[in-house]
């Protein structure tokens, strides 16, 4: 069980064996973080810098709690109080940190492509928490390991992805990931928010939510994200609301076992309702914990398996 | 990799196996506090055969724990086979209760030096002791077993590997010699 690829940038081009040996230790990381003593020795002495360029509670908190739940040392990097403010590249801003020796860098930045591009100049190993709106995989990847966690596999599953599609780094990575492990993947939303080639990609677009609702067996809510709207891609948020939120009325038309996944933080009334939110479909609260443990799982993996030393097995 | 000689049959280890689970009886006078706790990959499946034999020999169920040491090895950089890191289950508070760790093969005593880091993360116990099936010398740490199934010398570039039904779909074990 060792991965094939030395960074994780994103799922694009990542293969299912790739996917499911990291989702196989999340879930044995998982049962770590329910013991009494949530932590492991592992990566004791291994330095990870969390190079945030963008702002995130969620995601920053979650990759410093599996770090410390590795036992490793954590740096954090925040762009407003760092030399960045002086001008400082990416480039040079990293060289400087690795000249402190660290092993792995996670990095959440505004430039698409920013991990790859990190991951070329550094010998660390590279985790992309975000580059813009191109990819998020680690999301995607706790995504899917609780919709596997709560439906047994991802073959054949019909998933939806719901809103914000075109702007969305989750919906992105979760469509490589899905169609990667044999998940049948839907999209829903406005027009304005959806790519125009997604059917050539073997993904069916529902133009209403009330088709996607009965056909899918989970849904994935998106946010819909005020932050990256640069145009009027949809008039109100209450247009929204009425055409593709997720009522409870809506959901009585649903499959009676859709599971419900939003990645948070979640425009309560907009996207969704709060009682869909905090009912019994929804895997909202799963998606968090099950985070950490996919982020323990990709920074235990990275870091074993790069040797290939054919010695004794020390007993 | 081949192998040099047999040195036991699967009516030997059974033989072997149920020897020990009176040892292991015996020197506890019983089952009171006793919990059997089988290190992966082979150890498990021992531990899980030796908790049957406690329950023919004295009619007690004795709780049952699987350890995996993966996350605590101290070799992390060079792994010889993949490391598939999976659940460690123990289902009951070990505090003040008496543990048997149980592995297939003893040679250096790393994997028990990670099996005691990984078990004190788990509580207190009474007392921790080792049953193994095959001691192979060659110890690089202060770890003693208490109960020993057989005593192999080896040479360094010798491996001894118990075979385990559930795993290698049958019980032997067998003396391999490594190529140069």
């Amino acid at each position: 069980m060792q991965l094939s690829i030395r960074h994780l940038l994103g799922l694009d081009g990542v293969s299912e064996q790739d996917i499911t040996t990291i989702l196989d230790a999340a879930d044995a990381m998982k049962k770590v973080l329910q013991r009494p003593i949530p932590k492991v020795p592992t990566l004791k002495g291994k330095t990870v810098v969390n190079l945030f360029y963008e702002n995130s509670t969620r995601t920053r908190i979650s990759f410093e709690l599996a770090e410390k739940r590795l036992s490793a040392d954590t740096v954090n990097f925040s762009t407003s109080t760092s030399s960045v403010k002086k001008g400082e590249t990416l480039k040079d801003t990293i060289k400087n940190i690795e000249a402190m020796r660290i092993d792995y860098v996670v990095m959440r930045h505004g430039v698409p492509g920013s991990s790859h591009y990190l991951a070329n100049c550094v010998d660390a190993s590279v985790v992309n928490a975000g580059d813009g709106p191109h990819e998020h995989p680690t999301q995607a990847l706790l995504d899917m390991m609780t919709i596997r966690e709560k439906r047994g596999t991802l073959k054949g599953l019909k998933v939806c992805l719901v809103g914000d599609i075109t702007h969305s780094r989750v919906s992105r990575s979760n469509v490589y990931g899905l169609l990667a492990c044999g998940a049948e993947v839907g999209v829903c939303g406005p027009a304005t928010l959806i790519p125009y080639d997604m059917q050539d990609m073997g993904i069916t677009v529902y133009p209403h939510i009330e088709d996607a609702l009965a056909e899918s067996d989970v849904l994935n809510v998106l946010r819909i994200q005020l932050e990256r709207q640069k145009g009027a891609l949809f008039p109100t948020l209450r247009e929204y609301r009425n055409l593709f939120g997720i009522t409870e009325a809506r959901l009585e038309k649903a499959k009676s076992d859709v599971t419900i996944l939003h990645p948070g933080p979640m425009n309560r009334g907009v996207e969704i309702d709060s009682e869909v939110a905090d009912g019994p479909q929804a895997v909202i609260l799963d998606q968090v914990t099950n985070g950490v443990a996919v982020r323990m799982a990709i920074l235990y993996l990275l870091a074993g398996g790069r040797s290939s030393f054919e010695g004794v097995d020390n007993e | 990799m081949k192998t040099k000689a047999e040195l036991m049959d699967a009516q030997a280890v059974n033989r072997t196996l149920l020897r020990l689970t009176h040892e292991v009886l015996e020197k506890h006078h019983g089952t009171k506090d006793l919990v059997i706790i089988g290190i992966r990959n082979r150890g498990d499946c021992l531990a899980k055969r030796m908790i049957h034999f406690i329950k023919e020999i004295e009619g007690t169920e004795v709780p049952l724990g699987i350890l995996d040491i993966t996350l605590y090895r101290d070799d992390f950089q060079r792994f010889s086979e993949s490391a598939m890191v999976q659940e460690t289950i123990i289902p009951i508070d070990i505090t003040n209760k008496k543990v048997v760790l149980v592995d297939d093969v003893l040679y250096t005593g790393r994997t028990i030096r990670a099996a005691l880091d990984a078990l004190i993360d788990f509580g207190r116990p009474a007392m921790i002791q080792l049953a193994v099936f095959v001691d192979r010398g060659h110890r690089e740490l202060p770890i003693k077993a208490d109960y020993v199934g057989k005593n192999v010398p080896t040479a360094d570039n010798e491996q001894v590997k118990v075979h385990v039904k559930e795993v290698d779909n049958e019980d032997s074990v067998v003396l391999v010699e490594l190529k140069k």
